[in-house]
């Protein structure tokens, strides 16, 4: 019993973050599936996400409205992003759109960083901030909606891919571009369409951890690069290994810091994604390619 | 033929212009005394550079609107080092390979001070930093052309233990980030512990950009502590404070100086109540007693900043303040010979400014004690005197 107490506090802090992880890691993995780019411009979605949202809750102190405003803005974002810098470019190699993401990424940042500037800002909680008591741990409502959100959101992403016409098209590109533009699918349009899709679940978890985190311009990069981690350990392009990875990212962050050190919280992080790396370099859940 | 009549023209007339100049009355009375400033203007540290460039310049033109100093007017020549040590060295070459330069402030930070300071050493200039490290004028016989107005994390720590001592709190747990700012607080917290009778139960660390310290303070419950010091700049204190609300945590939160600021109350919200910081008196001025000597400064500035930059006055902007004003004050009984100046700035007694009451030495180019610090708790979003 004497352990149960914080193992469990350690517990729900690991799954909030690795929420959050998991969703930015679905990010990364349907624009992998639509074009085989890893998006590095993801994290600052993110970023973008919970500033807007904070801008608008300025100008109009209603929370679902910032939400959504903040979701179609940065959707928004996103399609410009990847029309402008992305389909201009003659030579699409993988590793040059990649480079391509990488530049966007700190032109996002610093952009982020003249109009907001380097200070940080705070969101209210979505609803109230007295920590509801769990046996002998605490969890404060916003970890729940965390928690909620993203399940919801994994689900209907996994109903639009399953379900819809479009969602079908998508994955049929991911299959095979050349097939799929075969049987007159708009294999460009598709392109476009994950690039909103996948800006829109970063600003949704942007929007969700800033009244955890707060906002600042340079939140972006460690998240996106969690993510990116998060996708990798689940295996890249899988809906189930986002999740899956993002989730075990979080937890691991937590219980090391927790039973190890806490000066040891990224090196645990980055040593699994080496160990899945080296061990199963397709992901938990990725299948042999 | 004609560009070489214009040449021959043209030459004539610099060489003309070159004597009415130097016929210019009694050229060396007048001439400027030059100041150099290395500031963060821009970049991550630009908080604290900005301000303390606009304290520089508010300054100097005071002066030079009265005059000068004994008829000599101050030429600043303030350079941008963007937080970044490679271009605080080229422009603090810049400076000290400049012969009418008399003296530098600043430069903001730490690490862009300790190269900036071997330079200057080297030159013979003096240098009066804005940085908060000990280091930087310690030991002051290595140290004999630089000078700080900063106070250090040494007075801070002093300070809390101290208070601590006084409402009867002997085990914390620490909390400190990991950048140089964290690392410096820590070994301060540990070594001075035992002096006051504190014992240091638990120490954990968080990454400057971690956005949730629950386990770490999962872990503080666990212990004995009967207080948590945090130590760390930036949104991650205010992160603390509201993990450790969550999670129920009654104990007292003590922050460092580091959070000394409107914003940070903006950003911990409610969780910011009851939490203890040492800060310097500029925060708290109007709540000094009359009888305190800094009131009147730190009055005089608050409402001078306020109406030149219309933004609120900060402690940073402080330090090139308090700095400028003991250099006018060097100046004026030194005139231009570098030597004379460093003498003044080491004979320095009494000098009421906004960090505190500066008496140096030539074993303390700091001249500040613990006292340049007060205690204040935050009561319903605002700083409150309380030691």
């Amino acid at each position: 019993m004497e352990n149960f107490a914080p193992l469990l506090q350690y517990l729900i802090s690991g799954l909030t973050n690795g929420a959050i992880y998991a969703l930015i890691a679905l990010g990364f993995g349907i624009i992998y599936n639509a074009t085989t780019i890893i998006n590095f411009a993801q994290g600052e979605m993110v970023m973008l996400g919970a500033l807007c949202a904070i801008s608008i809750y300025h100008v109009a102190p209603s929370l679902p409205l910032a939400f959504a405003g903040a979701v179609v803005l940065v959707t928004c974002v996103g399609l410009v992003f990847e029309r402008l810098a992305l389909r201009p470019v003659k030579d699409p190699t993988p590793i040059a759109l990649i480079i391509i993401t990488v530049g966007g990424a700190v032109l996002i940042k610093g952009v982020a960083m003249l109009i907001w500037g380097k200070e940080a800002y705070a969101l209210p909680p979505f609803s109230g901030n007295d920590p509801i008591h769990l046996g002998p741990a605490t969890i404060l409502p916003q970890n729940l909606w965390v928690l909620g959100i993203t399940a919801i959101s994994v689900l209907a992403l996994e109903a639009f891919f399953r379900l819809t016409l479009v969602g079908k098209a998508m994955r049929a590109c991911a299959y095979n571009t050349r097939a799929a533009r075969l049987v007159g699918i708009a294999a460009g349009r598709m392109v476009q369409l994950s690039f909103g899709l996948s800006a829109a679940l970063g600003a949704g978890a942007g929007i969700l951890i800033a009244p955890l985190t707060l906002g600042v311009y340079d939140m972006g990069t460690m998240l996106g690069l969690k993510g990116f981690s998060a996708a990798i350990i689940g295996g890249l392009g899988s809906l189930a290994g986002g999740v899956l990875g993002g989730l075990v990212l979080g937890v691991a962050e937590a219980l090391a810091t927790g039973f190890i050190s806490s000066g040891y919280r990224d090196a645990v992080a980055f040593l699994l994604l080496l160990l899945v790396l080296f061990l199963r370099p397709q992901g938990l859940v990725g299948g042999r390619k | 033929m004609k560009t070489k009549a214009i040449l021959g023209g043209l030459i004539l007339a610099l060489v003309g212009l070159g004597l009415i100049f130097l016929g210019c009355g009694d050229a060396k009375k007048t001439a400027p005394y030059v100041v150099g400033g290395i500031f963060s203007i821009s970049g991550p540290a630009s908080y604290l550079g900005e301000p303390e460039r606009n304290s520089l310049e508010m300054v100097i033109g005071e002066v030079n609107a009265k005059g000068g100093i004994n008829g000599h007017p101050i030429k600043l020549t303030i350079y941008d080092d963007e937080g970044d040590v490679t271009k605080a060295r080229l422009h603090a070459t810049k400076l000290a390979q400049d012969k009418n330069c008399l003296a530098v402030i600043g430069p903001s930070l730490t690490h862009t001070s300790m190269t900036t300071l071997e330079i200057t050493q080297k030159a013979k200039l003096p240098l009066i930093s804005c940085a908060a490290g000990s280091a930087i004028t310690a030991p002051a016989k290595d140290r004999v052309w630089v000078f700080k107005t900063a106070q250090t994390d040494k007075m801070a720590v002093e300070r809390i233990y101290q208070y601590l001592q006084k409402t009867n709190l002997k085990q914390v747990a620490i909390l400190t980030v990991s950048t140089g700012f964290g690392v410096a607080g820590k070994e301060q917290l540990l070594s001075q512990a035992s002096q006051y009778g504190i014992q240091v139960v638990a120490q954990e660390v968080f990454g400057e950009k971690d956005t949730d310290m629950t386990p770490q303070l999962t872990k503080l419950r666990g212990s004995t502590a009967q207080a948590v010091i945090c130590w760390g700049t930036g949104p991650a204190p205010a992160l603390v404070a509201k993990n450790m609300k969550q999670l129920g945590i009654t104990i007292p939160l003590v922050q460092s100086h580091g959070v000394a600021s409107k914003k940070f109350i903006e950003l911990a919200g409610d969780a910011g109540d009851g939490i203890i910081l040492p800060a310097g008196k500029l925060v708290i001025w109007q709540q000094l007693p009359d009888t305190d000597p800094q009131k009147a400064v730190c009055k005089e500035y608050a409402e001078k900043y306020h109406a030149k930059f219309k933004a609120p006055e900060s402690s940073f902007g402080g330090y090139a303040y308090d700095a400028v004003r003991m250099l006018n004050q060097a100046l004026t009984k030194a005139g231009n010979n570098r030597d004379k100046i460093r003498s003044e700035l080491e004979g320095l007694k009494n000098f009421v400014g906004i960090s505190g009451i500066f008496n140096m030495s030539p074993e303390d180019h700091n001249g500040l004690s613990p006292a340049a610090f007060v205690m204040v708790k935050i009561e319903k979003g605002e700083f409150k005197l309380i030691d």
